[in-house]
């Protein structure tokens, strides 16, 4: 495979991978503090503070992956011939 | 009905107006030049600019991410400054002005955030998760503004044409981000000293067995042994999590910006540009929120 490709692939999968897991944890999170909001209205400024908190670590994840694909398409590195 | 709207028009403030009129020029120019020539290149660690320093390590000149967190202390200290101007004039005249009642709203906020977490030590502790929160806060909208990252010279590298910005995003560098997650880690361990003594140094160094374990304990002098080796992982992978959940946000959040303004320039950015503001708050946050949560609990023995 040209090496181009194959850093283009590469890229793609990683993000697309990583992004997986996050984004069922966001949404379990989200889908948990909207049902407590739900029984419990009047604590919603504090479930919101602290939902937001919890979602910025999982998001954190797929950060990493997202710093790991922009790693693979912007930093240069000589191929092997 | 037209009465209440001409009303309303006189009562438009400058500001308003101001910013009305800013968005019509974005979507004109966005009209006539729809996108960008070319995507510029892209680096993940911060350029160099060329002119040395006397200090090691920067002779052949310093990253652009150093103006950019200088320029951050200035603007933090200056309103500090302002602050404690505006403090004594209060006490003398007793009337606050209004730059005044906005900090203490914020600190009080702030203050009031920490007590949930840190109960009795928030005075102790409030100093240095307050500093995390406003340095990164300041860094972060600070890269949002116009002209970082884009005013620059043009400098030649391995024979292209490289674009090298006077200013970068402070945190938009792992250096920075690693800097700033080194400090909250050694400082987590100083808490723990402070607040346990040297109790606090068996979390790493356990090789003690409950006494009625008889023939287990061997088993479990190696088994405590080895969770402080552990919690020494742990402290040192909580720096790593740290620096790159900052740098990761703020650089994707500019990679972000430079690839949607070439894209479909100036009106399509807006949006992304209140994200990041979002992004810039809620990572300062969770940063100082995170290192608060480590400092409490390295306070009490567990």
């Amino acid at each position: 495979m040209e090496y181009e490709a194959a850093t283009q692939i590469a890229a793609a999968l990683a993000i697309g991978l990583g992004g997986m897991m996050p984004a069922l944890a966001i949404g379990l999170m989200a889908s948990k503090a909207m049902e407590a909001i739900g029984r419990n209205p009047e604590s919603s400024g504090n479930i919101l503070t602290n939902m937001i908190l919890a979602i910025a670590f999982a998001e954190a994840i797929a950060i990493y992956a997202l710093v790991v694909a922009l790693a693979i398409k912007f930093v240069p590195v000589t191929p092997l011939h | 009905m037209t009465e209440t709207a001409q009303k309303k028009k006189k009562k438009l403030s400058p500001l308003v107006a101001l910013g009305i009129l800013l968005a019509l020029v974005m979507c004109v120019l966005g009209l006539i030049f729809p996108r960008g020539r070319e995507l510029p290149v892209i680096s993940m660690a911060a350029e160099r600019i060329p002119i040395p320093l006397p200090l090691p390590g920067f002779q052949e000149g310093f990253p652009n991410t150093l103006p950019t967190a200088l320029l951050t202390s200035l603007v933090l200290s200056v309103l500090a400054l302002v602050y404690n101007l505006s403090a004594r004039r209060a006490e003398k005249t007793g009337r606050p002005n209004r730059f005044l009642v906005a900090v203490d709203a914020l600190f009080e906020g702030l203050y009031s955030f920490v007590e949930n977490i840190a109960r009795d030590k928030t005075r102790a502790l409030l100093p240095l998760v307050a500093t995390f929160f406003f340095f990164i806060l300041t860094a972060n909208w600070m890269g949002l503004l116009p002209g970082v990252g884009s005013i620059g010279l043009y400098e030649e590298h391995h024979g292209e044409r490289v674009l090298v910005p006077f200013f970068r995003g402070a945190n938009a560098d792992l250096s920075t981000t690693l800097a700033l997650a080194i400090i909250s880690v050694i400082a987590v361990q100083v808490v723990g000293l402070r607040f346990q003594g040297p109790r606090y140094l068996r979390k790493f160094f356990n090789f003690s067995a409950p006494p009625n374990s008889g023939a287990l304990g061997p088993v479990l002098r190696i088994a405590n042994g080895f969770a402080g080796l552990l919690e020494i992982i742990s402290e040192v992978s909580k720096i790593f999590s740290f620096a790159f959940r900052l740098f990761g946000n703020i650089f994707a959040g500019e990679v972000l910006l430079i690839v949607v303004s070439f894209l479909a320039a100036f009106v399509a950015t807006l949006p992304f540009m209140g994200l990041e503001l979002f992004v810039g708050l809620v990572q300062a946050l969770v940063f100082s929120m995170l290192s608060l949560v480590f400092y409490t609990m390295a306070t009490h023995h567990h």
